[in-house]
This record gives structure tokens, sequence and C-alpha cells, in this order.
């Protein structure tokens, strides 16, 4: 019994003290950033300290299952003291936050080499890791919200490294302001959920009692504060700017990472400080969810800037995750535990795989930027002949993250799949009604994700160079190619495998709906089998092997027995091949058709053709107009009526000394005035 | 164990075999509805072996890709075509992969045609690319749905199961059905690349897809790919056979009379489909590529219709 109590604590005490390295190695690179020594130093330490956190808390998750660790320290408020804690719901955040913090320091000791402004990155990555491991630790809402600004801080800092882009400068600015906002938010649904006695540990707040009105609310301002940091439509305005504004590492970490602490804050919230859900909240997030897949993967499919279309991508997997949440708290709320169970580990598979592939594509853009110092797609093509290694990674990534089989991504949105099919049994009209229309949204954006993909790969690495830049890159280095290629395998291994995934994450469902999917490592043939055989199943690995095996039988018979002639010839293009690379299909031409279905209702996409006159040599252009309305109704409204405000109030700045001093009087009297009246 | 193993493999090669004849015949039915005489009813299985024999012309920049993908494209078709029941239900690796993993499984050999398409930079393999994505963008969703409206019907997205609860009696007629019935004949023309959607018989023309994207091929690449398309052309016509006519399906026994019989009309049913859809391809003009979201965002809303009516009531 000592034993395990010493091992419980040990998994918190490890993580602080990787925290405290991480903060250590922050300190570190102030001194002499630019050497190359402190960049190793840095890059190295990180990769350690992520790797030893990430072993704890996989060792947690699969060694400890259901049981949590706790440890509190004199910091903080006094009467408080900072509180921290290791449950299975974290051990599998700190599994995913230290597995992207591993991989991202391992291709910084590459990327980093590239990179002109060292001293701007170097302090604050280490200094984002340790935000990004506090907050999932963390079990007070003091300790909580500092390090939710913590690592919100010290990702500004990164998205500004490069600051005199004034590009950045506004994305910057727009994150500064979305941040605060969300932390606004939390922090008022935490001071909701103490309620009047001040309860700030989490402990407290799970057994404290919370009234519908007061879970309406709350659930409310952690939609706004933990979504807008997810990135959920229409909160998500500051994603596609920051996210790829960062150095490329750093941009997977934002993209991939920190977008799921941000998952990690809501589910710790909705599904274990709130208590019983409501079936409404289900809907609310059910339908958040479906809207932000679609539109996410719309405005992806419009991007032509490869980092900027990653980030939109970023938004539309965040909506996938929230229809496995609303999934999951619609059953929880009406008792169906088992269904709950499934749709909730969808969401976990889920977060784990959008973290491995999301990492991997902004590893590949970065890779591509750093070989041709370009994000802008129209200006690339061809790298598959240049950079073959980083091509095929990237491949790897866009086929995962188009959820198509044998890769992971399919997994978790079959899963996904599966659980809405539970749902006809759910007695709320409005649940059946909004439920079949959601999984019409989810397999929407499932089909327009692997067409944008289609385009960022086929633009990219494929067709012929557009630019110099891309006719002369070359393979990057080797840690980056070997933190790309980790992470493919990944996305290979938890695509054939995924029984075993699903069976780690039975201790997280187990503790937050006393529920878990069943056991699947039992299963014949590795199968998964979300609830009943006769139901459905799914075998990753044997659908791989079936394809490798069909695939190169025909190529072996082939090869073998027909013809292995092979002559190399100018391209055939129906006669009239032109040398010219501008003839092939762009980024803008390829998403065409899609703008043209999609776009004039969602964007009010409006195209115009000028054709100069006949005999005239003059060139014809296409001008196309894309409107975003959420920016231009929301965004665009709020930010004018601030000026507007802060212009009538800037008449105050300018006045006279009698009328200020009229005005001190004046306001004394009223304040005099209303304590009068008031007492 | 054993007769299983037997039997799947006879289904893998019967899918294998049949696939140009299917073709062959709906493009003899074709002919001789335009009274023209039409090729033979073998010529498809004389043009894969030529082009088998023929070297390989690539393109100057054509890259790995473009060599892998046929492969590719064949093999994951080939595989979804063997997960659907042809003659039987009892298919052995039936649990490896259910409905909707064979949807997936024909969108991996999409995706990979249609970079394919875009790998030696030619405007045409862009055009098809592009378009085709288009297509599928709707299509995939479309069928989705209607998938979803077979699994809460059956209470399974296991299609050897599925197959089975048609075959039952308990099944009956209902609306859903029909939306489904008709959803899925809407997106087995787009997905297949017929007539109103695309036209097979066509090149040199600005509304091609299918055929844009595989200009560039030639020789055993080409084989490998008109085989596939041939194969999920069958696939589809295996679907709708297995799910809305399922009479004379062999259930998972291995009587010999029975397989007989199960043999014999799931030839009957594919001589029927192939003659159905070449009447169809013969009456109707092909669409603008524009009217295509139309054609297909119809399917959609019916997949959707019938999901809502089942999650309205079990027996709609």
């Amino acid at each position: 019994m000592t034993g395990e109590i010493a091992s419980r604590a040990l998994s918190v005490e490890i993580g602080l003290w990787s925290v405290a390295a991480l903060l250590g190695t922050a300190i570190l690179p102030v001194l002499r950033s630019r050497s190359p020594i402190a960049r190793n130093l840095v890059y190295g330490a990180c990769l350690a300290a992520c790797s030893v956190a990430l072993a704890s808390a996989l060792t947690h998750l699969l060694g400890l299952a259901g049981r949590h660790a706790a440890l509190t320290l004199p910091l903080g408020i006094p009467w408080i003291g900072a509180h921290f804690r290791i449950d299975a719901l974290a051990a599998f955040f700190l599994v995913v936050v230290n597995l992207g913090g591993a991989a991202a320091s391992l291709y910084g000791l590459g990327y980093g080499r590239h990179e002109a402004a060292a001293e701007r990155v170097l302090p604050f990555f280490p200094a984002f890791l340790a935000g990004m491991n506090l907050v999932v630790l963390a079990d007070d809402a003091f300790t909580f919200l500092l390090s939710w600004e913590f690592m919100s801080l010290a990702s500004w800092a990164l998205v500004l490294a490069h600051h005199r882009d004034s590009d950045n400068t506004r994305a910057g600015y727009i994150y500064l302001i979305m941040a605060s906002f969300g932390t606004l938010a939390l922090l008022l649904a935490f001071g909701l959920l103490a309620g009047t006695e001040g309860g700030y540990t989490f402990d407290a707040i799970r057994a404290g009692e919370h009234p519908t009105r007061v879970g309406a609310l709350v659930l409310g301002l952690v939609l706004l504060g933990a979504g807008s940091k997810a990135g959920i439509v229409p909160l998500h305005v500051w994603l596609p700017l920051a996210h790829p504004a960062a150095p490329s590492h750093v941009s997977a970490l934002m993209s991939g990472v920190m977008t799921k602490v941000a998952v990690y804050g809501f589910i710790r919230v909705v599904f274990d400080l709130l208590g019983e859900p409501n079936w409404w909240s289900g809907l609310v997030v059910l339908l958040l969810g479906g809207v932000t897949a679609v539109l996410g993967v719309l405005y992806a499919l419009m991007q032509h800037d490869l980092k900027r279309l990653l980030a939109y991508h970023t938004v539309e997997n965040i909506g996938i995750i929230y229809i496995g949440l609303g999934l999951a708290l619609a059953f929880s709320a009406n008792g169906m535990q088992a269904a709950a169970a499934l749709a909730l580990a969808a969401a976990l598979f889920h977060v784990l795989n959008h973290s491995i592939f999301k990492s991997l594509l902004f590893f590949g853009a970065g890779a591509v930027l750093t070989a041709t110092r370009e994000r802008d797609m129209e200006h690339l093509g061809g790298l598959i002949h240049r950079m073959p290694y980083t091509s095929f990674t990237f491949l790897v990534g866009c086929v995962a993250i188009s959820a198509l089989p044998p890769l992971n991504g399919f997994v978790s949105e079959w899963l996904t799949f599966q659980a809405i099919l539970q749902s006809p049994d759910l007695p709320q009209w409005g649940l059946k009604v909004m439920v079949p229309a959601v999984g019409g949204l989810l397999a929407l954006s499932a089909a327009l994700a692997a067409a944008c993909f289609v385009k960022a790969f086929g633009v990219t690495f494929l067709g012929r160079p557009r630019s110099d830049a891309a006719r002369t890159a070359s393979e990057v280095d080797r840690f980056s190619l070997a933190a790309m290629f980790v992470f493919a395998a990944l996305c290979l291994l938890a695509g054939i495998l995924p029984g075993f995934v699903i069976d780690s994450l039975a201790p997280v469902t187990l503790s937050l709906l006393g529920e878990r999917m069943p056991m699947q490592s039992g299963v014949p043939w590795l199968s998964i089998v979300p609830i009943a055989e006769s139901r459905s199943s799914y075998n990753g690995i044997l659908v791989f092997l079936f394809i490798a095996i069909s695939a190169s039988l025909a190529a072996y018979v082939i090869h073998r027995f027909a013809s292995r002639a092979l002559r190399r010839a100018p391209a055939w293009d129906c006669g009239f091949p032109d040398p010219s690379p501008v003839t092939q299909y762009t980024a803008g031409s390829f998403a065409q058709p899609i703008r043209r279905v999609f776009g004039t209702l969602v964007f009010q996409a409006r195209e115009q053709v000028e054709m100069p006159p006949p005999g005239s040599l003059q060139p014809a252009r296409l001008t196309v107009k894309v409107r975003d309305f959420i920016w231009d109704g929301i965004y665009a409204p709020i930010a004018g009526l601030i000026v507007l405000v802060s212009e009538r109030l800037n008449v105050f700045q300018f006045l006279t000394i009698r009328q200020y001093l009229s005005l001190v009087f004046l306001s004394l009297v009223i304040l005099l005035l209303v304590l009068a009246l008031w007492l | 164990m054993i007769a299983d193993i037997i039997i799947q493999g006879v289904e893998m090669a019967l899918v294998l075999l049949l696939a140009p004849l299917l073709t062959g015949f709906t493009r003899k039915v074709k002919a001789r509805l335009l009274r023209r005489r039409g090729p033979s009813l073998i010529q498809p299985y004389r043009d894969l072996l030529r082009l088998l024999r023929k070297e390989v012309v690539l393109a100057e920049n054509a890259s790995w890709l473009f060599r892998v993908a046929p492969y590719l494209i064949f093999a994951a078709t080939w595989v979804a075509a063997a997960l659907v029941p042809t003659f039987g239900t009892g298919l052995m690796f039936s649990w490896t992969a259910d409905l909707i993993a064979i949807i997936a499984l024909l969108a991996s050999a999409r995706f990979f045609l249609a970079l394919a398409g875009m790998d030696v930079g030619t405007s045409f393999g862009g055009i098809g690319s592009s378009r085709e994505v288009m297509i599928a963008s709707l299509a995939e969703p479309a069928m989705l749905l209607i998938v979803f409206t077979l699994a809460l019907v059956a209470g399974s997205t296991q299609l050897s199961a599925v197959a089975a609860y048609m075959a039952s009696p308990v099944v009956g007629l209902r609306v859903s059905l029909g939306l489904a019935l008709v959803g899925l004949i809407m997106v087995a023309l787009a997905e297949n690349a017929r007539i109103p959607v695309d036209n097979p018989a066509t090149h040199l023309e600005l509304t091609m897809v299918h055929e844009a994207m595989v200009l560039e091929y030639s020789g055993r690449h080409l084989a490998m790919i008109e085989l596939a398309a041939s194969i999920k052309l069958l696939l589809y016509v295996s679907l709708i056979a297995c799910l809305f006519t399922p009479w004379g399906l062999t259930g998972p026994g291995t009587d010999t009379a029975m397989i007989a019989l199960g043999v014999a009309s799931y030839l009957g049913k594919l001589t029927v489909g192939g003659f159905l859809l070449a009447v169809f391809e013969t009456a109707i003009a092909k669409m603008r590529v524009f009217r295509v979201p139309e054609f297909l965002g119809a399917a959609l809303m019916l997949g959707l219709l019938a999901v809502l009516l089942l999650f309205v009531s079990r027996s709609l």
C-alpha cells in the first residue's frame, strides 16, 4: 500500500519536476541566445523533460487506471496554495501535450538552425511547454487560470517572434484580445462554480451543488473561454492568423497541442466539475461542433497559404471533437452511459490523432518553408522530386487527416459515426432532429477534408515547380525528418492497432462517465468492436495487410508475367502540352468548383471575369471576392462600436483645467447623491 | 474454416473476373440500343491484356506517386469489392470492414487517383482532379447518409449482417428504404462516372472528369486503373443487388446446391443491373458540370430525409 501511494505521488512530482526543468530551460537562453550551443541545449532539455513527463504520464494512464495522485505546494494565494493532481483525464492529456512537445523539440533541433530571431523563440518555447503541462496538472481554479494565462502569454510571445512583419503584429494583437477575453470568461465561470463560499479547489467545486441556471451560465462561459482557445466558430478568428505566424514547430504545438489543452479545459469543467449534464447542453455543443467542422474545412479550402490552410483545418477537427463531446453529453444526460463512453472515447481518440497528424503536417509545412522560404502554394509545386522524405511523411499526414483507412484519422471518425448511430434511442425531439443533421455535416466535412488535402498536397508537392525557389529546393535536416517520420509511423500504428488506444482511454471514460467501451485487446485478430460484433467492427491491421498484399501481388504478377518496359517521354496532355508551369491548375483554380458550389452560399463568393476586347493584347482577369461573414458580421461591428465609443470619450482628453475641475466636482456630487439615495 | 477461406477466395476471384464482363455487357447493350453492332462482350478483357503487355510511356516529370497510385487504387477497390456480398452473405472477412469502411476505402482510391491526376502538372489532370473532388464532396456524404439509413433499419453497419437482415421477411416496404434506394442509385451513377454525371466514353471534351485524370496513364498502369473502374461498377451493382434485391443470397452455409443457386441469381442480377444502366444511359443526356451539385444535392437530401424519418419512427 505504501509503495502504491509513493508511486502515485511520484507521477505528479515527475510532472512538476519536468515543468521546473522546462522553466529553468526558459531562463537559460536569456544569457546567450545566439549561440548554437544554447539552441541545442534548450531543445535537447525540452526533449528530455517532455520525454520523462510523457513516460510518467503514460505509466500513470496505463498502470494506475482509475486512481489519482495529488500534491499541494505552498505557492500562490496563501490560504489556498497550489494544488496539483493527475487523474486518468489529466494523464491522457499529459500524454498528448508531452508527445507533441517532445516531437516539436526534436524538430526544433534541426529547424531552429534556420531561425533568424532565435532570441525571441528560445526562452518562450520551454515556457510554453511548461504552461501547457501546468494547465493539465492544476487542481484548483487559481492555479488553472494562472497556468492558462501563462500558456497564452508564452504562445503570444512566440507568435510575435517575427514581429517586424505587419501581418504578424496584427495576428498577435487579435490573439492577445481573444486570449484575454477567453481567460475572462473562464474566470467568471470558475467564480460561478466556486459559489459564495469561494471553494476554489476542484475538489470543493466537485462537491458543491450547481443549480441548472448556474450550470447553463457556466457552460456558456466555458464555451466562450475554452472554445475561443480551441477555435470554435465563431470564436476562431484569431487562430488562422496566429498559428501560421509562429515558427513552424510552435505552430505545430499551438495547433496540435494547445487547442487540445483547451479541449481539456472544456472536458474538465463540463464533464467533471459541473456534475450531471443536461440534454440541451449536449445539443448546443453538438450544433457548435457540426457548424465548426463544416465552416472550418470550407475556410481551409479557400486558402492558398499552406500554414493558414492547416490552421483552418484545425478548426474543422476541433468541430469533430466537439461533435463527439456533444454526443457524450447528450447520451450521458439520458443515462445511456455505454453510448456516452463510446462518443467520449471517439472524441478523445480524435484528440490524440489530431495532435499527431496536425503536428506532422505543420512540421512538413515548416520543412517546405525552410527549403523554399515560401508559404504560398501558388509559388510551390513539384517538391516531391526535391524533397522525397518530407513529401512522403506529408502525404501520410494528408491521408490520415482526410479520414481514410487504414490510417488513424479514419478510426476516430468511424467511432464518431458509430456513436451517432446509437442516437435514435434518445428521447428528446431536439436531439432526434439535430443528430442526423450533424451526422450529415460530419460526413460532409470528412469529404471536404479529403478535397482540401488533395489540393494541399497536389499543388505543393506534385506537378511542376511554379517558382525558382521550388525548383531549387533541397531536403531538410535529419532532426526534422526524424520528428516527421516518428509521427508518420504513429499515424499508421494508431490506425492499424486502434484497440490498444481505445483500451488506454477506458480509465478516462470510467472516471468521467462511470462506463467504458468494451475491452478491445481480447477481440480476435485485433479488431475493434465498439458495441457488439453483430453491429459493427473494423480491423485496421487486416485492411492494411489486404491492401498491401493485393497491391504488391498485382505489381509482382504484372512485372513478372506481363511487361516491365518503361519509357520516359514528354507529357501527353491531349497532344497540346505547354512547357510553362503557369498552365497547371493552381490552388485557386482547384478549389473553384467547390467555391462555386458551397462558397456562393456561405461566403457570398463572387467571380468576375474581365475579358479584353478582341484584338487587345491585355490579359483577361478573374477577380474573386470572398466575404468572411463572421468577421464582417460579428467582429467588425464590435470593433467599430469600440472605436466609436473611444472616439467620443477622447473629448475628455483635451479639456481646460476649469472643465476638469467642474467635472471632478460634478462626479463627486453625483457620487454623494447616489450614496445618499442608496443608503 | 477452409471452406470459408475457399468461398472468400472464390468471391475475390469472381469480382476480379466478372468486372470487365459487366463493363463489356453494358457497352454492348448500349451499342445495340443505338443500333450499332458494338464490340464483343470480351473486348474489355482483350483491352486489358493488350494494355498489360504494352510498355509504359511515363511523362518526364512523373513522380513515384504516379507509378504507385494505380496499384494502390486497384488494391483498395478490390479489397472493398471483396467485402461486398456477391452470391452469399457468409463472407469470412466481412467483419474486417463495415459498410462505412468500404465507402472510405473507395474514398482512399479516389484520393490517390485525384493526386495522380495532379502529378504530371497538366491542365487536363488538374481539371479532372478538381471536378472529381467536387463531385466526391457531395457524393460521399450522400452515401454515408444512405449507409446510416440502412444501418438504422438493420441495426448494424456490417454489410453481411445488413444483407442478411434485408433478406429476412421482417423488413417489408419502408419509405426510408425507398428514398435510400433512389439516393444510392444517384450516388452510384456519380461514383462510377456514368451519364448524366460524367461520360465514360469521351475524350477531349471539356466536361470529362474521370478520363481527364487518367489521361497521362498508359500501359499496365492504365490497365490497373481501368480494371479498378470496372470493379467499382461491379461493386455498386452488387451492393444495390445484395441490399435491395437480396433474393437468392446464400446464407453462411456451404451447401453446394445453395451456392449454385446464389451464383445463378447473382449473375441474373448483374445482367439486369447492367441492362438497366445501359438503358438509362441511352435515354438521358449528360448534364453540365455545375448541374451535378444539384443532382447530388438531391441525393444528399434524400439520404438525410431517410435518416430523419428513421429517427422519428423506427418503422418508417
